[in-house]
């Protein structure tokens, strides 16, 4: 790499001569390591209250955050070339998976979304897809001139449809849609044209209408029960009832940790897993929920950092994409229990009971602070 | 060719990537200001609102159950009704000791250990909070005004009023209407459970399980403020729930009342179609049993007599019922050989009272076959091989037309398939086929399966229903109306798997004039000479008003062996034949077309005829009684 070259990287001249830091040597960034740990211990706090103040879930939540952290670690470790190379085959068994859970995924409620290891575990393939899906796109775009040729953003456009169109074959609607969107955020940091965004967006607006056809009746019904809960009182319609009415009336401060009443007496639904921001609402109030979001956005806000430090376009569109991708879940819980979107089965990141979410979402922070800690430090 | 080479401009990808990323958290941090927005409304604007929703949970969302349809004749005679039955119920998150007070009930009402068991399974179910739980149903007044002396010493037991389905016509119906049995647990996990909270009952039997949908309506709600005994205060808010649709069947109660007497108490089956619409005026399986005995809980002992009965009364042998067609297929079989060629009006044959086929040693007997060989029908037509029920023309006829083309023939009037469009427990009946035996049984077809079917005997085998529904496609000369119990417009008939027909349009006038010719002749022809009177005429044909077309039939039960005779005096009541009589009136113009089986009844003209008879008799003189309607006849 000849001189002139590197120089041409912004802000290149400084950071070739700054020290090797302590996370540079373990390959963490301590700051992402700090509010991910934070965000756990306040879910775990959270928890602890929804579940009627019993330690076994807290316990085994503990234990699966602990795992994750060690994937993070690990996925810390391997360095973004590895990453890079292996993009294709990751991209390739990722598809096969999903191909996989439409013949022998198990049934659960007339979808099938879950994948069964013998004697091990279960576990949803598209989950993968959220952190697969932006690395082959970066992958794809590295080489590229960007912004991208209009013959390249067709083609990786065909590659965000394959896996999107099996999930929502499953069919699991909302995941699919967010991992569409984690394909589609690549694009749009690798400089598409704005013109392309808005004819696409345009042309969604239009083709809405028909997109209501295509929907099951499981699906209308749960945008039908948003924009009018109380058309279906005792069904759909209960979850956001209740859910409105504990975050409601929590108020400034809340009940008090321990004290709300909608989730202790079993009004709030799910209040364990997807409603649990319910709870947090109810028994700390605004205050609570504004500290929480705040400690997301920090934690975005450190990795749109990482993203723009990133020395290639591999490394920054994959952060730019996990980053985002990840806001979109938060985005899409808390949009949902404060019923402004419909109810689609999405966990709160790092706060839900279970899931097995914890363990992607670890490894995607990982992947950042890979992409962070091998930056070339010297020249 | 050198292309020219490009390089990537890596500034300027990483500016813009920096313009976008920026952009793109720009709009993150937008997006979470607004859900801060969104919590400050919910949290601090309406906070009062919620606050008061939230307070005590006095504030509850009950279901309102809806209406069940109710269920018509064609008279407009009410057949499934809703009545108010008392249920006592218990709210589990208001019982602040459940032993004890169960234990204070068990004091006062008496709660037998069936009540105990299923109301810990009831409650162990998955339910709303503060959605009530029966324990008792069709509490007496006495019950309740037992229950209401100590009712302050037990909160959260509360005595409910529910509509529950009520039959006035009881068994007389039962099998035509089918009804409702109380929702399982293997049910509730099936169903949707908003469209059936507050519903304890299901159609699961004939047309209250075929309608389900549209007679259950749709669940309303209200929101009610409640004090803390569990008390309603007001209602905020209610949607009041949608009654489900009324229903009118074809079928007419007084022509049912009139097959039931017509049966008296033995064990039998009448379907009575209008070959104009298919309507199906009656429909008994007798005996039947009570389905208002099952709309609440039956008790065991009652329920296992029912079910263990030889008489199986559970059992609707109208549509169920899987019998032999005997001889009453015969004008379909002739109606073939007509059309095919392989007979003529003209063609006959000397009936010696038995038929062989070439190179075999087996007797098929006609059915006044004598041991002494004084039997057979002499020379016989077509037209006489119906009206005489001759065995010995159709064996030969069968053969000649072969068993693909009997089949095919049969085969167009329904046979081993369920053409009726809403009795869901219609059964197919059986029309063996080459393919038929080869697949059930791994053997070839013989010959002389062929000439079994010729007179509806071997291994074929027909439901009342789908007889009657044949006797009418020949009333109606060839058009095909598919049976139907619901007469209140077509557009409540639900999805259906019934099987689609056509009608039989190629078939000439002059077969259709035949073949009603001979059935008439079964009726009508009489005062003739030893052997050449309609078999059913001296039955019913001496004294009849009107013109009748008919067939009767034999099923047999018990296999008569090679060389012997039946003697009815030798068989038990269980093993002795059934009797068949199909027949529709009048034949100018048809009204109604029945098919009669009466089980272990014998021989078919003169047990079954009587029957179709005293039927078609009320159906077309209103109930007079038939010498009286023969003496104003013959007045005129």
């Amino acid at each position: 790499m000849s001189h002139d070259f590197v120089r041409q990287l912004p802000g290149a001249g400084l950071r070739t001569q700054r020290k090797a830091t302590l996370g540079d040597v373990v390959h963490l960034d301590l700051p992402m390591v700090f509010l991910l740990l934070a965000i756990s211990a306040y879910g775990l706090l959270i928890l602890y209250s929804a579940v009627g103040q019993q330690a076994g879930p807290v316990i085994s939540q503990s234990v699966k955050l602990l795992l994750g952290i060690v994937a993070m670690v690990v996925a810390a470790q391997i360095s973004p070339i590895v990453y890079r190379r292996l993009a294709p085959w990751i991209f390739v068994a990722g598809l096969g998976l999903l191909v996989m859970v439409f013949f022998f995924g198990l049934e659960v409620k007339g979808s099938r979304r879950w994948l069964r290891i013998p004697g091990v575990t279960n576990f949803q393939p598209s989950e993968i897809m959220k952190l697969v899906l932006p690395l082959i796109l970066a992958w794809y775009f590295h080489d590229r001139h960007l912004p991208p040729k209009l013959r390249h953003v067709f083609w990786s456009l065909v590659i965000v449809a394959v896996p999107v169109m099996l999930i929502a074959m499953q069919p699991d609607l909302g995941t699919s849609l967010i991992i569409g969107a984690s394909g589609l955020f690549v694009l749009l940091l690798a400089g598409i044209q704005w013109r392309l965004v808005f004819s696409a967006i345009g042309l969604g607006v239009i083709s809405a209408p028909a997109l209501w056809f295509v929907l099951r009746d499981y699906q209308r019904q749960r945008i039908l029960t948003l924009l009018n809960p109380e058309s279906d009182p005792l069904g759909a319609g209960w979850n956001i009832i209740q859910s409105k009415t504990a975050i409601g009336s929590g108020g400034l401060f809340g009940k008090g940790l321990f004290q709300g009443t909608q989730s202790h007496l079993d009004f709030l639904p799910e209040s364990q897993t997807d409603f649990i921001l319910a709870v947090l609402g109810e028994e700390l109030g605004l205050a609570g929920i504004v500290v929480l979001l705040i400690l997301y956005l920090l934690l975005v806000g450190r990795g749109v950092i990482l993203a723009v430090q990133a020395q290639d376009t591999f490394g920054r569109l994959l952060c730019g994409s996990i980053t985002f991708t990840f806001f979109v879940y938060v985005f899409v819980n808390i949009g949902m229990v404060s019923g402004i979107l419909p109810v689609v089965g999405v966990p709160l990141p790092l706060v839900s009971f279970g899931g097995t979410s914890i363990l992607t979402l670890f490894a995607g922070f990982g992947i950042l602070m890979s992409i962070h800690t091998h930056r070339r430090i010297t020249l | 060719m050198v292309e020219p080479l490009a390089l990537k401009d890596h500034t300027w990808e990483s500016r813009i990537f920096l313009r976008r990323i920026v952009f793109g958290f720009g709009i993150l941090v937008a997006l979470t200001l607004f859900l801060v927005a969104r919590f400050f409304y919910l949290q601090i604007v309406q906070h009062d609102v919620y606050a008061t929703l939230s307070d005590k949970n006095r504030i509850q969302v009950q279901s309102l159950p809806p209406v069940r349809g109710l269920i018509y004749d064609r008279n407009g005679e009410l057949l499934a009704d809703n009545s108010p039955s008392f249920n006592l119920t218990i709210t589990p998150e208001r019982v602040k000791d459940m032993d004890a007070t169960l234990a204070h009930l068990d004091k006062l009402l008496e709660l037998d250990a069936d009540d105990k068991a299923s109301f810990s399974k009831r409650v162990k179910r998955r339910r709303r909070p503060y959605e009530s739980v029966p324990v008792l149903f069709r509490l007496t007044p006495q019950e309740i005004a037992q229950f209401s002396v100590d009712r302050h010493f037990l909160p959260g037991v509360e005595v409910e009023a529910r509509l529950v389905r009520s039959y006035p016509k009881g068994e007389l119906m039962v099998h035509a209407v089918g009804s409702v049995r109380r929702i399982n647990e293997a049910d509730a996990r099936r169903l949707d459970a908003v469209a059936y909270s507050g519903t304890d009952h299901m159609g699961k039997i004939g047309v209250e399980k075929f309608y389900e949908d549209d007679l259950l309506g749709r669940v309303g709600y209200q929101q009610v403020e409640i004090d803390a005994r569990g008390s309603i205060m007001k209602v905020l808010e209610s949607t009041l729930p949608i009654p489900g649709k009324d229903l009118v069947l074809h079928v007419d109660s007084n022509l049912q009342q009139a097959a039931v007497d017509a049966l008296g108490d033995r064990r039998g089956t009448v379907v009575a179609i209008e070959p104009a619409t298919g309507g199906i005026l009656a429909l008994v399986s007798k005996p039947g049993y009570d389905p208002n005995l099952f709309v609440t809980g039956i008790d065991h002992k009652t329920y296992a007599s029912l079910r263990d009965s030889i008489d199986v009364p559970l059992f609707n042998r109208a549509v169920q019922g899987q019998y032999q067609p005997g001889s009453t297929i015969k004008p379909i079989v002739g109606l073939a050989g007509l059309v095919t060629g392989m007979t003529t009006t003209d063609y006959s044959i000397e009936d010696p009272g038995w038929f062989r086929l070439p190179n075999k040693e087996r007797l098929y007997r006609d059915w006044n076959w004598r041991s002494s060989g004084a039997g057979g029908h002499g020379q016989v037509n077509l037209q006489k091989a119906i009206y005489r029920s001759c065995n010995v023309y159709f064996y030969e006829l069968a053969v000649k037309l072969g068993i693909d083309r009997l089949d095919d023939y049969l085969a167009l009037f329904g046979f081993g398939v369920n053409t009726a469009l809403d009795l869901p427990e219609a059964k197919n009946g059986l029309l063996p086929s080459r393919k038929w035996k080869e697949e059930s049984r791994g053997l070839p077809w013989y010959p002389g399966d062929t000439v079994n079917i010729g007179i509806g005997q071997g291994d074929m085998l027909v439901t009342p229903l789908q007889l009657a529904t044949a006797v009418s496609v020949i009333a109606n000369r060839g058009k095909w109306i598919a049976p139907r119990m619901l007469k209140s417009g077509s557009s409540l008939l639900a999805e259906s798997d019934a099987r689609q027909m056509d009608s039989l349009e190629l078939i000439p006038d002059r077969v259709w004039d035949q073949i009603i010719e001979a059935m008439e002749k079964v009726v009508h022809r009489g005062n003739q000479v030893y052997g050449e009177n309609g078999t059913a005429w001296a039955h019913i044909g001496q004294d009849i008003s009107y013109r009748m077309a008919g067939k009767s039939g034999t099923a047999q039960v018990v296999d008569i062996k090679q060389g012997e005779e039946y003697d009815a005096e030798l068989l038990t009541d269980r093993q002795r034949k059934h009797a068949w009589f199909v027949a529709f009136a009048p034949v100018e113009k048809p009204t109604i077309a029945l098919a009669v089986l009466l089980e272990n009844g014998g021989g078919g003209s003169e047990v079954a005829a009587p029957v179709a008879r005293a039927i078609i008799d009320h159906h077309l003189l209103g109930g007079i009684v038939p010498g009286v309607a023969v003496a104003a006849a013959g007045n005129e």
